[in-house]
Order: C-alpha cells, then structure tokens, then sequence
C-alpha cells in the first residue's frame, strides 16, 4: 500500500474536482481517469489533505471516527495509484 | 449518508453529465443507411460560432470534463477548428467522431498538435465491400486514408470506431488487427434503430447466435476494446462485461443536436424525448437539472415484463432507445434480449405504430441496403 | 449535505472491496470497510458512434 496514515498527500495539480449529490468527480486532464468520490467525506478530506502533515491529522481534522481510517487508506491509495493525488516529497 | 453503489447513484442523477455528446451539424457528405441522426442536409437553424461557443463556456462552468462532437459530418462546418480551439482553451477535453473525409495530411498535423483531443473514425468493414455497403462507395478508402494521414502525423492512438451489424461480426479479429497495426484503439457499438438505422435495422442487427458471438468476443478480448458500455443487455448471458451496466439517458448521457435541442441520449432523437433546448431560460444548466423528462428519467424504473425473467439485474432490460423504435413497451425486453422475449414481442408490434424519428435530414437520394453490389 | 448520518455500509460494495477488507477485517472485525471510491472509463456509457 502507497499511501499510510503518515504520508503526506495533496491533489495532482492536473486534477479538477467536480462536487455531486453523493460526493464529487475528481477527473484527471492528463491521463483522463475519471473517478467517482463516493462521500462527502471522502472530497473534504481530499480537498484539505494538502494542508495537513499526515494524512492522520488530516482525518482527526475532519472527525472522521477511527474505525473509518482503513478505508481511507484503501481509497487514498486507489487515488494515488490512479494519479489523482500523490505523495508530496 | 451512506455509501450506496456506484449504478444506484448514477441513476438518481447527476449535477452535470458525464457523457454528453454534441452533434455539430446534420449536414454530412455521406448518408451511411444506420444513421443515427438521419444526417445529410444542413439545418438552418444550427447553431452559429458564437453560440456553439456559448455553450461550450456554460459546459465549463458546469465543469463537464469531456465532450463527444459528432454530426453529421462535423470538420464540414468551417469554423470546426475554431471550436476545437475554444474547447482546448476552456479545458474541455473533446472526442469527435468523424468520417475521415476532411482529414487531410495538413488538418492531421494540425489535430496531431492539440491536446485533450481524442479522434475517432468510422469504419464499419475491414474490407471495402463490406463497409461500403453500409457507408457508401468510396468511404473504405477515405477512412484508411484518414488513418493513414492521422498515423503519419504521429497524431497518437486513435480510436477506429465499428458499428457491430450482422456482416461484420465474423470481423471482429480482423478489426482488432487492423487497430493494432495502426497502434488505435478498437471501439465497437451496438447498432441501435436510431435514425436511418430504424429503416435499416432489421437487416443489419446481429442475429441471437452473433449476439453470443460479440458477447464471447467481448469476454476474451474485453480489456483491451472500448464498448461505450454498449453491449450490457448482454450480461444475461452471464458473467458481466466490464464497464457500467445501466442506460445513462437522462442521468449520464445526453445529446446536444445541431440546432441546440437537447435529448436524453443521442438514439433518442424524438420528440417524446427532448427535455429542452440550449436557447431557454437558464440554458443547457436548466434543462439538465429541471426538465420534466430528466427528471422522470432519473426515477427507479419498472421492470414491466421483464420481472419474470432472473436477469434483470444483470441486463436492465436493455436498451430504451432500442425498445422505443422498434414498437416494444420501455417497461420491458430489449428486442435483442437473450432468452428472445423480445424477439417475440417484436412480431406482435403492430408496424404502422412504431414511432419515426422527429427529425430527418436525409438528402434526398434513395438508399438502400447493400445498395451498392 | 448531511455528513452527520450514521454510516451504513452497503454490504455488496464491501464485498467487492477484496483484499483490503480481508486484512482489515483481521484487526478490526466488526468493521466492514467502505467502497469510497470507483473509476470508470471516460469513454462508458452511450455516446457517438
Ligand atoms: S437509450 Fe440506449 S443508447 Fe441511449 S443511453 Fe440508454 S442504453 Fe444507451
Ligand atoms: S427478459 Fe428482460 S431482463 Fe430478461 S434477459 Fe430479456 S431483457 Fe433482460
């Protein structure tokens, strides 16, 4: 897995969200991947990750509940293979 | 809120939609018998540049991502390029489907140079008889051409983009092949009795034994071959192709046609099914969101006479475009639908209440099936 | 939008989440993960032919 509670992520620069009743779009302008956000939740996190040291701290901002954090880090991980966001160095 | 799954999400509806295709002219210098827009003559009313251009920054601000431009033939309009050009600009990324004619060594050098630029072109044989049977003499040779020049330029991989009828299938290897060597991509579509095709449909649709053919096909070489998500009422076969398994009409996919009406889907080009026009109140934005037609398109459907059938989930019934033009109750099977329940039906719709298209720019030539030897 | 409502986790999605909820599952075994998030291809669904 790419993406862990410590790692520090942020949005690909090429990478447009677009909000929807069930969360957002988040289309990537270079490789064309279209990817469904399906929570709210899940597009706050994105929206703010970059802001944040870890992606932990990003999750405690958001009150996401601890017990949710595994699937963040499946999801996070999906979107980094994908290119919608990456690790910052 | 709860995460529910992607197909029950999609089906309530988007803010914007995802799959919008845009029909830039219904004039076209060919008149293929499937048609799917009965293209050939140019309409007055089309929109003019600054119109087309209108749209396309309402489209941006509604952040559709991509768009599909398809006609009538649409590099014909001459300021084709133009809107290429404001659509690159606004970050919209576009794919437009043509039939080659227009591609010159010089227009595919000037494509080649775009971004966010996707080509597709028609051809619907890998040999000149079979295809120009469908799309008429001498269009075989102009699509290689077109080919040729886009491959010459370096353009990138294209998309050759087939009509499956029941003369081509047995191709299907032959397709993948020729796309191969072009290093294009293969994009295969079901006939639907859209337009001319309703005329036509009867004699190109691929037979219950090629239907299994193309789903066999599909599921050995599915990866690496784009469908448009077009062949799931061939689910009920079994397994599931790859791809979303719903009709988008109204919830994904629409179509701008020439003249600013917008319809459910791009096969839909009826009256029943036009939800608004580009020039009302609140533009393109309005009619997505509050048409009536939207809207009712968006709520769960019936599954009619299929509910006694296992395979509903897997199918969805099929195709509404396909049901509708050829005199079947949209609550119910597919005419193509696997176990036959539609085929059946079919030989009970009565022939003279079977809807026509709204619209037909068909120029006035007489066309026939396999008109050409 | 209401963030707030308890989650409910469709158990057909879950299950389709592979792996990752079987690994999961080991350390936390009342929690069946969520399906956040799902690509498609730009070119699904009917557009031109
Ligand atoms: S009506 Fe048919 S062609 Fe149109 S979106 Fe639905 S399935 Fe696709
Ligand atoms: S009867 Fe309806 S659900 Fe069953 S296979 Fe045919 S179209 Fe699909």
């Amino acid at each position: 897995m790419t993406v862990t509670l410590d790692s520090a992520c942020e949005l690909h620069p090429q990478v447009a969200l677009r909000p929807e009743p069930f969360g957002a779009l988040a289309y990537h302008y270079g490789n064309r991947k279209l990817v469904f956000l399906k929570h709210p939740d899940v597009v706050a996190v994105l929206r703010d990750v970059a802001a944040h040291n870890t992606l932990a701290d990003t999750l405690v901002a958001h009150n996401v509940a601890p017990e949710r954090w595994n699937s963040f880090v499946s999801a996070l991980s999906s979107l980094e293979t994908s290119e919608i966001i990456r690790v910052r160095q | 809120m709860s995460v529910s799954n992607l197909s029950t999400q999609l089906k309530s509806g988007l803010d914007a939609p995802i799959c919008l295709t845009w029909e830039l002219t219904y004039a076209c210098n060919l008149q293929c018998i499937h048609c799917l827009s009965s293209s050939g003559r140019r309409d007055p009313r089309e929109l003019d540049t600054d119109q087309v251009k209108n749209v396309l920054d309402q489209l941006r601000d509604l952040q559709v991502f991509y768009i599909n431009i398809g006609g009538g033939e649409p590099m014909i309009r001459k300021d084709f390029f133009e809107i290429l050009e404001h659509a690159e600009q606004n970050n919209i990324g576009v794919k437009f489907s043509t039939n080659g004619t227009y591609i010159t060594a010089e227009n595919a050098q000037r494509l080649a140079s775009m971004n966010y630029l996707d080509i597709q072109i028609s051809l619907d044989g890998v040999d000149r008889a079979t295809n120009d049977a469908v799309r008429g003499e001498g269009s075989f040779d102009t699509s290689i051409a077109a080919m040729n020049f886009l491959r010459d330029a370096n353009f990138g991989p294209f998309k050759i983009s087939v009509v499956m009828t029941r003369q081509n299938v047995d191709q299907l290897d032959a397709f993948k092949e020729l796309a191969d060597r072009y290093g294009a991509q293969l994009r295969i579509t079901r006939l639907r009795p859209a337009g001319r095709g309703a005329d036509t449909w009867n004699e190109l649709h691929p037979t219950q034994a090629q239907q299994r053919q193309i789903y066999d096909w599909l599921i050995a070489h599915g990866d690496n071959v784009l469908t448009g998500d077009s062949f799931f009422h061939l689910n009920a076969f079994g397994e599931s192709l790859p791809g979303l398994n719903l009709c988008g009409a109204g919830r994904v996919v629409c179509l701008i046609d020439p003249i600013g009406d917008v319809y459910a889907c791009p096969f839909v080009i009826h009256d029943q099914f036009k939800a608004g026009s580009v020039h009302d109140e609140g533009g393109f934005a309005h009619v997505w969101r509050n048409s009536d037609l939207f809207l009712s398109l968006r709520e769960p459907e019936s599954e009619g006479a299929c509910t006694s059938c296992g395979n509903y989930d897997s199918c969805q019934g099929g195709c509404m475009a396909a049901k509708f033009f050829t005199g079947l109750p949209l609550d119910g099977p597919d005419p193509e639908c696997v176990i036959g329940a539609g085929e059946s039906l079919l030989k009970s719709a009565t022939v003279n209440l079977i809807p026509k298209p709204s619209m037909d720019h068909s120029r006035k030539i007489s066309v026939t099936v396999g008109g050409n030897k | 939008m209401d963030t707030t409502a308890p989650i409910a986790v469709d158990t057909a999605q879950a299950q389709t989440a592979s792996h990752d909820s079987v690994s999961s599952a080991t350390t936390t075994p009342h929690i069946v993960e969520e399906l956040l998030v799902e690509e498609i291809s730009i070119d699904g669904m009917c557009g031109v032919y």
